[in-house]
C-alpha cells in the first residue's frame, strides 16, 4: 500500500497561515492504514495548527472530515457542504488524493499535509519499508521475487555493479543488502540461476505524463477516451 | 581491428598491456591534467578518463579525453550509467568518436549520494551491460537503440567494461563477467588486485569458462601511499581485500619510506599478475601518484612500451 508521513509542522503552518477557516480532510484509505492521515492524525494536526496560530497571535477555525478514500470522486465528493464553509483544505491523503480534492473544488486551495512516500510493506508497526517504485513493467519474475528496481540502490537489470561490499551489503550503506546477491542466493536456491544469465534489455520506461490503465475487460467502455 | 586504438593493438598483438588513469579537475584549469599526462606520456598505452568518480562534479570525461588526444596521449573515456539517459549516452558517444576518441569503459558510476551533489536524481535509465550492448550495436550494425535506421558515420570504439573480482560469492562475479563480454566487452580493467591468491583464484574459474579468450583482461592496481590510505582501501572501499599482513608490511617501514615501499608492493604485484594465466595487462590506478608512473613501469620492465602501426 501507499505509505506516506506528515510534513513538518512548520511547513503546513507556513501553507495556511493566511487562511482563517481550514477543513483537513483525512483520508480512510492508504495514509490512514499507514497511520499519517486518518481520522486520529488529521484532529492531531489541527490541534498543533490551532496552537501555532494562538502563538502567532492569529485566529482560525478548525474542522476535520476523513473521506473513505480521496482517490474517488465519489468520496471526495461528499463533503461538499463543508468544502463550501472553508478557505482553504488540508489534505491528508497521498498525493493523489491531495490532486483529486483540488480538481472537485476548483476554487478552493488544497494544501499537502502528507508527503508521500512510497508503496511498501509493514515490518512493523509504523515501520515501512519501500518494496515496489511502480514502474510498469514488473520484473520480478526473473529475479526471484526481489525487486531490482527498488531494492538495487542503482536500479540495475542485470546484476550487480562494482558496489557490493565484502559483507554482502550495498555501497550505499551497511545496513542495506545488495539486491543482486539476495537475488543471486534466492535463484541459486531455487535452481533457477539461468533466470539471470543471459541480458535483459534496456528498459521500456513509461515516462509521459500522467498514465492511464485501462482495467483488462474494460476496454470497450473507454475505448473513447483512450483514442484522444 | 573494431577501433584501430593503440589499446587495442598492443592487447591484439599479445603484448601485457599497461594503462592508467587520470582524475577530471574540480572546474575548467586543466593545468593539472597536463602536467599529470606529461608525467605519463609514453609510459603507459592508453590513459584512463574518470567520469565524475565518487559523484563528485568534474571536468566531462569526453573533454579531458579531447585535451589528451590533443596532446598525443590516447584515452580510454570512462561512462557511468548515472548522469545520463540513452538519448545523452548515445549523443555523447558519437561526439566522442567525432573527437577521435578510440577506447572507452562502461561502468555504473559511484552512487549519488557519495558526492558533493547528494540529492540529485540518478537516471540509470540503462546500466553498464546495456551500455556495453549499446556500443557495440552502434560500432558493428551502425545503428542505434532501438532503430533500424543507419547512424550517419562510424563508431570504431574499443569496449572495456569493469569487474569486480573479490566480493562473494565469487562465482556470480564470473557469471557477470561473461554477461559483460557477452554483450560486446572487448577489454575488462577490473577493481584493484591486493589479494593475489584471491585473483587468481577467481581467474582459475574466469579461465575455465573459456573468458579470458573472449576478452583480455587487466588488472587493476593502486599503489598505497600511506598506512592511512590503505587502511581506508581495506574498510571503506567497497570490494578491495587488503590483508592486515600488508597493512604491517607498511607499517613496519620508516613514515617516509612507506610510499617507496607501496610502490615496492605494487611492481611484485605487476610481476605476479604476469604470470598469472589469462591476464593480459594492468591498470595503475596512480591516484596523487602519476608522477611516479615512469619508474613503475621501468622496475616493472614494463617500459619502453610497444610502437605499432
Amino acid at each position: 500500500m501507499i505509505k506516506a508521513e506528515r510534513k513538518p509542522l512548520e511547513e503546513i503552518y507556513n501553507m495556511v497561515k493566511g487562511y482563517s477557516s481550514i477543513l483537513s480532510v483525512g483520508c480512510g484509505g492508504c495514509t490512514s492504514v499507514c497511520l499519517a492521515g486518518g481520522m486520529r492524525e488529521t484532529i492531531l494536526l489541527n490541534k498543533e495548527l490551532s496552537d501555532c496560530f494562538m502563538k502567532e497571535g492569529g485566529k482560525a477555525v478548525f474542522s476535520v472530515v476523513v473521506t473513505e478514500r480521496q482517490c474517488n470522486e465519489e468520496y471526495t465528493g461528499d463533503i461538499s457542504d463543508l468544502v463550501s464553509e472553508c478557505d482553504c483544505m488540508i489534505s491528508m491523503a497521498c498525493g493523489v488524493g491531495a490532486q483529486l480534492l483540488a480538481e472537485t473544488y476548483e476554487s478552493k486551495p488544497v494544501f499537502p499535509g502528507l508527503n508521500t512516500m512510497f508503496v511498501g510493506k509493514d515490518l512493523d508497526v509504523g515501520l515501512y519499508q519501500q518494496n515496489c517504485r511502480t514502474c510498469g513493467d514488473c520484473k520480478l519474475g526473473y529475479t526471484g521475487g526481489i525487486c531490482p528496481i527498488t531494492c538495487c540502490s542503482k536500479s540495475l537489470l542485470n546484476g550487480p555493479c562494482g558496489g557490493t561490499c565484502l559483507d554482502g551489503s550495498c555501497e550505499v550503506s551497511r545496513d542495506i543488502p545488495c539486491a543482486w546477491n539476495k537475488i543471486y542466493e534466492r535463484l541459486k536456491a531455487q535452481n533457477r540461476l539461468d533466470n539471470i544469465l543471459n541480458i535483459h534489455e534496456p528498459m521500456e520506461w513509461i515516462d509521459k505524463g500522467p498514465g492511464i490503465l485501462v482495467q483488462q475487460g474494460y476496454e470497450s467502455r473507454y475505448m473513447k477516451e483512450e483514442k484522444k | 581491428m573494431k577501433s584501430g586504438s593503440n589499446l587495442e593493438k598492443v592487447l591484439s598483438a599479445g603484448h601485457f598491456a599497461v594503462t592508467t588513469e587520470i582524475g577530471s579537475p574540480r572546474g575548467s584549469d586543466i593545468s593539472a591534467i597536463k602536467k599529470k599526462a606529461e608525467y605519463v606520456r609514453g609510459r603507459t598505452d592508453a590513459v584512463n578518463v574518470t567520469d565524475c568518480q565518487t559523484a563528485m562534479v568534474r571536468m566531462s570525461s569526453i573533454s579531458v579525453a579531447t585535451i589528451l588526444i590533443q596532446m598525443g596521449i590516447e584515452p580510454v573515456m570512462q561512462m557511468t550509467c548515472r548522469d545520463r539517459n540513452r538519448i545523452a549516452m548515445q549523443s555523447d558517444i558519437f561526439g566522442a568518436s567525432a573527437l577521435g576518441i578510440r577506447n572507452m569503459l562502461s561502468i555504473s558510476g559511484d552512487h549519488q549520494s557519495f558526492g558533493d551533489q547528494k540529492n540529485s536524481k540518478k537516471v540509470f535509465d540503462i546500466d553498464s551491460i546495456q551500455l556495453v550492448g549499446m556500443v557495440k550495436r552502434l560500432r558493428d550494425e551502425r545503428k542505434m537503440l532501438g532503430d533500424d535506421k543507419p547512424i550517419e558515420g562510424e563508431i570504431p570504439m574499443f569496449i572495456g567494461a569493469a569487474a569486480n573480482p573479490f566480493v562473494p560469492p565469487v562465482e556470480f562475479r564470473a557469471l557477470h563477467l561473461k554477461k559483460k563480454i557477452d554483450a560486446g566487452a572487448d577489454f575488462i580493467q577490473t577493481q584493484a588486485i591486493y589479494d593475489i591468491k584471491g585473483f587468481r583464484k577467481w581467474m582459475r574459474i574466469v579461465c575455465d569458462m573459456g573468458l579470458d579468450k573472449r576478452c583480455r583482461i587487466m588488472g587493476g592496481l593502486i599503489p598505497l601511499k600511506t598506512v592511512k590510505m590503505a587502511q581506508f582501501l581495506q574498510t571503506k572501499v567497497p570490494g578491495i581485500t587488503i590483508s592486515d599482513r600488508l597493512i604491517n608490511r607498511l607499517k613496519g617501514v620508516p613514515g617516509d619510506k612507506v610510499e617507496d615501499e607501496g610502490m615496492t608492493i605494487l611492481c611484485e604485484s605487476i610481476e605476479e599478475l604476469r604470470s598469472i594465466e589469462g591476464v593480459s595487462g594492468v591498470h595503475i590506478m596512480a591516484i596523487g601518484l602519476e608522477h611516479r608512473v615512469p619508474e613503475i613501469t621501468e622496475r616493472a620492465n614494463l617500459y619502453p612500451r610497444p610502437v605499432l602501426n
